[in-house]
């Protein structure tokens, strides 16, 4: 292939931010935690400019490059654009939480780097390998930083749970994947996808290693019953890292999912379909009135995530456009309220103090009635109330089900959103109607604070004006 | 008909971005936010004023109508309008909320603003459940309510107002979220969003009952229908005066709106077969509940079990029309149950409002709700007294207070359905007299009982304002009801011919 502009146009991010985390690297060895800004600085605009590059090549038209191990598509654009904006805020919310907790170090920026790395190359994955590659670059970056804090026992054990269940659970796709290359002789998703609509291919074999993929694809969301790592690692990391942990790599395996069931296994849909619904219907039981048990805030919203996920995965479901672009919209709504929701807990940790239980969240309105506000907006879209943005992403998965005459699934998760809506006035309850126990001011940094209300701010406004990303999720699938 | 100027979606979002105002304004100087709540109150008013003089009470059409595209996708679009059903319910909004302010003026000391922006954006919000015309846009609005209310109990209520208002949420979400997937359902039948389309969609009978009982559900928690009643009692007790009076002014009225808005011109087959349903637990809640009110201890209990008595005769009113319908001897009586339904809504929504700011006033001073702690406050508050004693009169039912008209009109309606129907729903004008007059005896009248009575003030300006507002619509409704009557004709006359005709 030739290698000029247009056809490295559209590898740019990728190329720029792998430049960038070396960059970073080095210039990182040179500096202090005084001068660890400059780290923060870099890695801020690594990322807004891989937005930049990403929006530079974006167009209507599918780019398959490096023998179709690279796609660019509408939907690779709006997950690429997804994933550095929430992992821009991400940066911001973190580096004040380092900075209290007293491991401010730079490798947190240099892994951020090659995570969101890892996740940019699964947006845009055309085979079995480069997305096996991108998963593995994310989830490596993921072990080393929910090990960040080398001081804490749970963080290690967090770690070490993370690190071996995700090893297996990555076995687990790899040998899905391993069967349906045997099943299909073929690495790239479109002869996948046309081998498999041939009939030509031993179904049980392919349905075989569909079950594998299933699981390894069920595990990076966290679902129901494999989501056992979920609150775990969610309470052992870091803050700042179960932040970046829980926001964009769930677009991240919304991207996952997509390349290998859509992309590679359309034809199956039947079949995964069937089990997602499974998997769907347990995840919204289990994570909604698991929940409610929770007094830690962060195993709470871990388990809010798995009911999430089950949402998600109701998208997927229906197996059509409609459902893809709903799931799509939900997802990166669900990114951005993540962000929000564990952004707050570390804005209101501080030297010597972590906050991450129900009860550090007391009396917020007297504190910081702007924060307690923001957070108001991001807890009921979360639970899905309008006016907020969460309750329209619930809508449109809501239509795709209904739309394939899966009325019940619909009835189904409403009801169980409604238990899921205790866990989330309960939290609200703390912020507005008790006193603080903390009487010490809030020592967030700007820019913490500035981010959290961009954040809160964008789920009232899209709650309003949602039409604009709807239109962008569905036209990505239109194409 | 179109409006020349967009006067539904300024009255919407006017309180909704004043109320914004309100809470940036902060708590440093307390009466700039208070005097601005007040100022936007009152320009909301004044500005929803010309859809009552406006209005063409000739037509059943939808008015003042607002459409513009918001959700092209799913064919959402942002669609508004007015007819003779909503138009009163809106004045009723914009006025009342004038009075929550003003009630609120010096008893709210904790973050005013705060609780002034709630109630404005409520005000808002709640204009839009009534001036939606588009189902995903009413359902928007009709949760968004829930989040300041949510606000209000649980900041500046009663002791259990934390059970009280998650209780109150959670009831009300899990009610509404059955009617969202009734809706998701309608529209991929339909093609359509628009509630009018709705009603002129063809369903089969299963389909209407299924879609009849997830509004049910919906509408049945908000009104409050027995047996899913039990929230309002503790809601109502644990909130503010503010917070109670706009809980049964308005919200319970939105769930009346409900019926005649989807379950009965949408599902007239589903809402014929289950009449019965609808009309025995109306009943019960006017017998039961009157008799529950009876042995209250609790002044704002006693009214708040009473509300659900009254909004017992609203339901019977709206689905006598079916048992009339299936009586081939009778040919009218069915527009007159509706009317009287609406009508009633209207007076209870100045009356229960209020019955709670005459309890306010009292708590105020004595900071107790219990019947025993009171007796003989005509003698230290005389002017209060007469207000009170008015007011509950009207809440029985007198002639020449609003209360009447709306019973009388669906009592009538009830004796052309069935004899029994009129009599036990007649029991009201007895328990009625009952459990208010009793509780007035017993609070307002006799010797004055301890010293803490005996130091009471008379009702101050404010207050007064308040209450002579409040006698004034009473009476003049109580006497003079053709003008909303006049209001209402058209469309309820066109709503009853629509659920007269089957749609399989």
């Amino acid at each position: 292939m030739q290698y000029d502009l247009t056809s490295l146009q559209p590898v740019l991010p990728e190329i720029f931010l792998l430049g960038a985390a070396c960059v970073v690297l080095i210039v990182d060895l040179f500096l202090s935690e005084r001068t660890r800004i400059y780290s923060y600085g870099l890695t801020l605009f690594s990322l807004v400019g891989a937005i930049a590059l990403v929006l530079w090549a974006a167009g209507p038209e599918k780019q398959v490059l490096f023998d179709g191990s690279y796609v660019r598509d509408p939907v690779s654009d709006v997950l690429k654009v997804a994933i550095l904006g929430v992992n821009i805020l991400a940066m911001a919310y973190g580096r004040g939480y380092l900075l209290g907790q007293g491991i401010y170090r730079g490798e947190y920026f240099i892994l951020t780097l090659f995570a969101t790395l890892g996740m940019l190359i699964m947006a845009s994955a055309g085979n079995f390998l480069v997305l096996y590659l991108g998963l593995e670059l994310l989830a490596l970056s993921m072990y080393a930083l929910v090990a960040f804090d080398r001081d804490s026992l749970k963080g290690a054990e967090a770690a070490m749970k993370y690190f071996v269940l995700g090893a297996l659970a990555s076995g687990m796709l790899l040998y899905g994947i391993s069967m349906l290359y045997g099943a299909t002789g073929a690495l790239a998703f479109p002869e996948v996808a046309e081998a498999v609509a041939s009939g030509h291919v031993d179904e049980t074999v392919l349905v075989f290693g569909l079950v594998f993929v299933v699981i390894g694809v069920a595990f990076k969301f966290g679902a129901v019953p494999f989501h056992m790592w979920v609150p775990d690692v969610y309470h052992g990391a870091p803050t700042a890292v179960t932040l970046l942990l829980g926001s964009a790599p769930k677009v991240a395996a919304f991207a996952l999912a997509l390349r290998l069931l859509v992309d590679g296994a359309a034809p199956l849909a039947a079949h995964w379909s069937d089990m997602l619904t499974i998997l769907a219907v347990l995840s919204l039981a289990l994570g909604n009135i698991v929940a409610i048990a929770q007094h830690n805030l962060k195993r709470m919203l871990a388990y809010s995530t798995i009911s999430h996920v089950g949402f998600i995965f109701l998208g997927f479901i229906a197996a059509n456009d409609n459902g893809y672009g709903a799931a799509l919209f939900y997802t990166v709504v669900y990114a951005l309220t993540a962000a929000g929701g564990f952004g707050l807990l570390a804005l209101l940790s501080r030297r010597g103090f972590d906050a991450e239980n129900l009860h550090d969240l007391k009396g917020l309105n007297e504190r910081s009635p702007w924060l307690a506000g923001m957070m108001l907006l991001i807890l009921f879209s979360m639970a899905g109330v309008p006016p907020t943005v969460g309750f329209f992403a619930k809508l449109f998965v809501l239509e795709a089900v209904v739309n394939v005459d899966k009325v019940w699934l619909a009835v189904v998760a409403v009801f169980f959103s409604v238990i899921g809506a205790y866990y989330y006035l309960r939290a609200v309850k703390m912020m507005y109607f008790d006193k603080p126990i903390d009487d010490q001011g809030i020592v967030a940094t700007l820019d913490g604070r500035i981010a959290f209300s961009v954040n809160g701010l964008a789920i009232l406004l899209l709650g309003i004006f949602p039409a604009g990303l709807l239109q962008l999720c569905r036209a990505a699938f239109a194409g | 008909m179109t409006a020349d100027w967009p006067i539904l979606s300024i009255v919407i979002w006017l309180p909704i971005l004043g109320g914004a105002l309100v809470l940036g304004s902060g708590d440093r100087a307390p009466n700039v936010s208070r005097w601005l709540a007040l100022s936007v109150a009152i320009l909301t008013f004044l500005l929803s004023i010309p859809l009552y003089t406006g209005f063409d009470v000739g037509t059943a059409q939808m008015q003042f109508v607002e459409n513009s595209p918001w959700i092209p996708a799913f064919d959402i679009n942002y669609h508004l309008g007015v007819d003779g059903i909503s138009m009163p319910l809106i004045l009723l909004t914009t006025f009342v909320t004038i009075l929550v302010i003003i009630a609120g003026w010096e008893v709210i000391q904790y973050r005013p603003s705060q609780y002034m922006a709630a109630f404005l954006i409520m005000e808002g919000v709640m204009v839009g459940v009534f001036a939606a015309l588009d189902a995903m846009l009413f359902y928007v609005f009709w949760e968004a309510m829930l989040i300041p209310m949510f606000i209000i109990i649980g900041i500046w209520g009663g002791p259990r107002r934390v059970y009280a208002t998650i209780k109150f949420f959670l009831y009300t979400f899990l009610g509404s979220v059955f009617m969202l997937v009734a809706l998701v359902y309608m529209y991929f039948k339909s093609g359509s969003m628009e509630i009018l389309a709705f009603h002129d969609l063809k369903l089969g009978m299963t389909e209407q009952v299924l879609i009849f009982l997830a509004f049910l559900l919906a509408f049945a928690v908000k009104v409050p229908m027995w047996p899913v009643h039990t929230w309002l009692p503790d809601a109502h007790v644990e909130a503010p005066t503010g917070g109670s009076v706009i809980l049964a002014a308005i919200m319970l009225k939105i769930g009346g709106y409900g019926f005649l808005r989807f379950s009965l011109p949408i599902t007239p087959d589903a809402s014929q077969t289950l009449d019965w349903l609808i009309i025995a637990m109306s009943l019960i809640a006017v017998v039961y509940i009157g008799f529950v009110a009876l042995v209250q201890q609790d002044m704002k209990k006693l009214i708040a079990y009473s509300s659900i008595a009254h909004m017992g005769f609203v339901t019977l009113g709206f689905f006598i029309a079916f048992r009339i319908f299936a009586n081939p001897a009778v040919d009218s009586g069915a527009v007159l149950g509706v009317q009287g339904g609406m009508v009633q809504m209207v007076s209870h929504g100045f009356i229960s409002a209020a019955m709670f700011l005459c309890v306010g006033v009292l708590y105020d001073r004595l900071h107790s709700r219990q019947i025993s702690d009171y007796g003989g406050v005509v003698n230290v508050m005389p002017w209060f007294a007469a207000f009170m004693v008015f007011f509950a009169m009207a809440n029985a039912g007198l002639p020449g207070t609003s209360g009447f008209v709306g019973e009388f009109m669906v009592i009538l309606a009830s004796f052309r359905a069935d004899f029994w129907f009129a009599v036990l729903a007649a029991t009201t004008l007895i328990l009625g007299a009952a459990y208010t007059l009793w509780m007035v005896k017993r609070v307002v009248f006799g010797a004055v009982t301890s010293e803490r009575v005996a130091a009471l003030q008379d009702i101050n300006a404010r207050e007064a304002i308040v209450l002579t507002s409040l006698a004034l619509a009473v009476l003049a409704l109580g006497l003079w009801p053709a003008p909303l009557i006049d209001v209402m004709d058209a469309s309820i006359g066109n709503l009853v011919q629509h659920i007269g005709v089957s749609k399989l």
